[in-house]
């Protein structure tokens, strides 16, 4: 019976997306914020019938509702994981690799030579599966926050080096031209001509970055943590078999990646406003 | 061809920084061991030793360097004791030894080869589905957009162990992972690449009064080859990731990822070291293998970027 309400519910979310999608309205900003959360809405329903209906063990997975219990109750303790992993490990790793690989592609657009180097070996580097030194940074740093700040840091390093650099060479002969022509030196030109002219390809490392930087926090902490930490909890609920404890973490690292991604886009919205791609 | 002396130039900048690093870092470990073998270290306590930071204790303790580079448990090996790690687990061993790299090397590239053609299938078939149906593209593009800023594959042991625990196990699991992870590259690429022609070759279709089926396969398909192949690349990179994180920490018994773990838990670090350097020459291998395919397939197309 059950089943025939799931069933019912997805055929009524799919029929009313149709309709608003081939509805004259269907450019609405509303609307196109709308069809997606009818679908998103659908899908939950629908899944927290079928594992009713199934009777579903919990252990394999848990109904939305008992997550969404978990998420209320559990409320200080998941923002304690929150604060050890994307705080203090994720984002002050971000902060120092960022910081560093916009220091290193400076450096090295002063030479063309090296600038030749560097983006092959980092396009390459960026591809390797560096979370795997992550076992190596706990045993040098400790288990505590340092050793994910430092795997953050050299896997956010490689995509943010690599497209500043491409950024700082994306200029015009013309446009260099006419900097020169008003007798501006290196500084000048790379402060008002060659970073601004940078800034997608930099916001563009940034956002990919954002991701890697809570996968390395999270994934950095299966090795050895304090007893705190989002890839503590996911591990050790999963050794108590509380899955709605580790879908509640899931659910709040997706919020962090998005709010992550979401405020690098609004950043890079206010900086690059001339960019024909935010027009 | 001209930017080969510029990545050498890099790389051994690299390994320079490298062969810098190993003394400080491995100096009191070997000035620990010296003691015991009776050489003479200053200062001469352990505990007046932790006083000092590793290049410090370097310096004062010179003559002990080259020992830095040949120490049998470093906290960093130098670069030559993982090539010789390597050159012995890879080439030194039959394949089908458990202490060969190759045997956990292909543990590690099945799944993952696996998982790259199911979620590459199934990344195209729903990009097609989104170009041509406008529902679709409202209800579900947004989704998988989101679905890329969120951090999934810090869950791959935990989805390894679910699935275990329903009696899945072996090849399948790790796959699903690697499927996932290169899903959604193609479904966005994809959809770029099939909506890339532009309004003029559309109505020269219509023009010609060509089928729908017909503009799918004459235009649209191959106008996303370039696209196809940079999510490909994109792609079997981080199905590769996926499936040694899946390995990591779900005591999984071979593969690359077990044995980054196994050399960190039984004090043998160049084992972990020589895993790592492994992955990261398949990862390397199968990324060059694309761009290879991606540039004879593109010039016989004519499509091909200088």
């Amino acid at each position: 019976m059950i089943i025939l309400y799931a069933i019912a519910i997805w055929a009524a979310g799919w029929w009313l997306n149709v309709k608003l999608a081939k509805g004259a309205q269907s450019d609405h900003p509303i609307v196109k914020i709308l069809i997606p959360a009818i679908f998103g809405i659908t899908v939950i329903l629908v899944w927290e019938l079928l594992v009713r209906g199934f009777d579903v063990n919990p252990v394999i997975l848990p109904a939305p509702s008992s997550i969404g219990a978990r998420l209320l109750v559990e409320g200080p303790r998941l923002w304690a994981d929150f604060h050890q992993t994307i705080i203090k490990g994720a984002m002050t790793g971000y902060v120092i690799g960022g910081i560093a690989a916009f220091g290193v592609a400076v450096l090295a657009d002063r030479s063309d030579f090296l600038t030749r180097g560097i983006l092959p070996v980092g396009g390459f580097m960026a591809a390797l599966p560096i979370v795997g030194t992550a076992p190596i940074f706990v045993k040098w740093l400790g288990s505590d926050w340092e050793s994910k700040a430092a795997v953050v840091a050299v896997m956010v390093f490689f995509p943010i080096l690599v497209n500043t650099v491409a950024g700082l060479k994306d200029t015009s002969a013309m446009q260099r031209d006419l900097m020169r022509t008003y007798g501006a030196g290196y500084w000048p030109t790379l402060f008002k001509l060659r970073l601004p002219a940078a800034m997608p390809f930099i916001f563009n490392g940034l956002k990919i970055a954002t991701t890697l930087a809570l996968i390395g926090a999270i994934v950095a902490e299966f090795f050895g943590s304090p007893t705190v930490g989002m890839g503590f909890r996911i591990s050790t609920s999963f050794g108590q078999l509380a899955l709605d404890m580790v879908w509640a973490e899931i659910v709040v690292a997706a919020l962090a990646g998005s709010a992550f991604y979401g405020a690098m886009t609004l950043i890079e919205k206010r900086m690059t406003f001339w960019h024909p791609s935010q027009r | 061809m001209k930017s080969i002396l510029p990545v050498l130039t890099v790389i051994s900048a690299i390994l320079l920084f490298w062969v810098v690093c190993v003394p400080p870092m491995n100096m009191h470990l070997v000035a620990d061991q010296a003691q015991r073998d009776d050489l003479v270290v200053t200062p001469d306590t352990p505990a007046a030793r932790q006083e000092f930071s590793g290049a410090g204790l370097a310096l004062r303790n010179a003559h002990l360097i080259p020992l830095t580079y040949t120490f049998v448990r470093p906290r960093l090996p130098s670069p030559h004791q993982v090539a010789g790690e390597m050159y012995r687990t890879i080439i030194g061993q039959k394949i089908t030894s458990k202490r060969s790299l190759v045997y956990h090397g292909w543990v590690t590239l099945a799944p993952t080869l696996l998982g790259f053609l199911i979620g590459t299938s199934l990344g195209i078939l729903l990009a097609v589905g989104i170009v041509y149906s406008r529902v679709m593209d409202k209800s579900v593009m947004p989704w998988a957009i989101v679905s890329q800023t969120i951090p999934i594959l810090a869950l791959a042991p935990m989805i390894i162990v679910v699935l275990g625990s329903m009696g899945i196990q072996g090849l399948f699991p790790k796959s699903i992972i690697a499927a996932y992870l290169s899903f959604f590259p193609v479904v966005v690429g994809m959809v770029k690449g099939l909506r890339s022609p532009d309004a003029m070759q559309l109505d020269l279709l219509r023009t010609y009064n060509a089928s729908k089926s017909q503009g799918f396969w004459a235009l649209r398909l191959p106008a996303s080859a370039p696209y196809l192949f940079a999510s490909l690349k994109i792609g079997i990179s981080a199905s590769l990731v996926g499936t040694i994180v899946a390995e990591l920490p779900t005591g999984a018994k071979a593969g690359f990822g077990a044995r980054m773990l196994v050399g960190d838990q039984y004090g043998q670090p160049l084992v972990s070291w020589a895993a790592l350097f492994a992955a990261a020459l398949t990862a390397a291998a199968l990324v060059g293998l694309f761009s290879v395919i991606e540039r004879i397939t593109l010039k016989r197309m004519g499509m091909a970027a200088t």
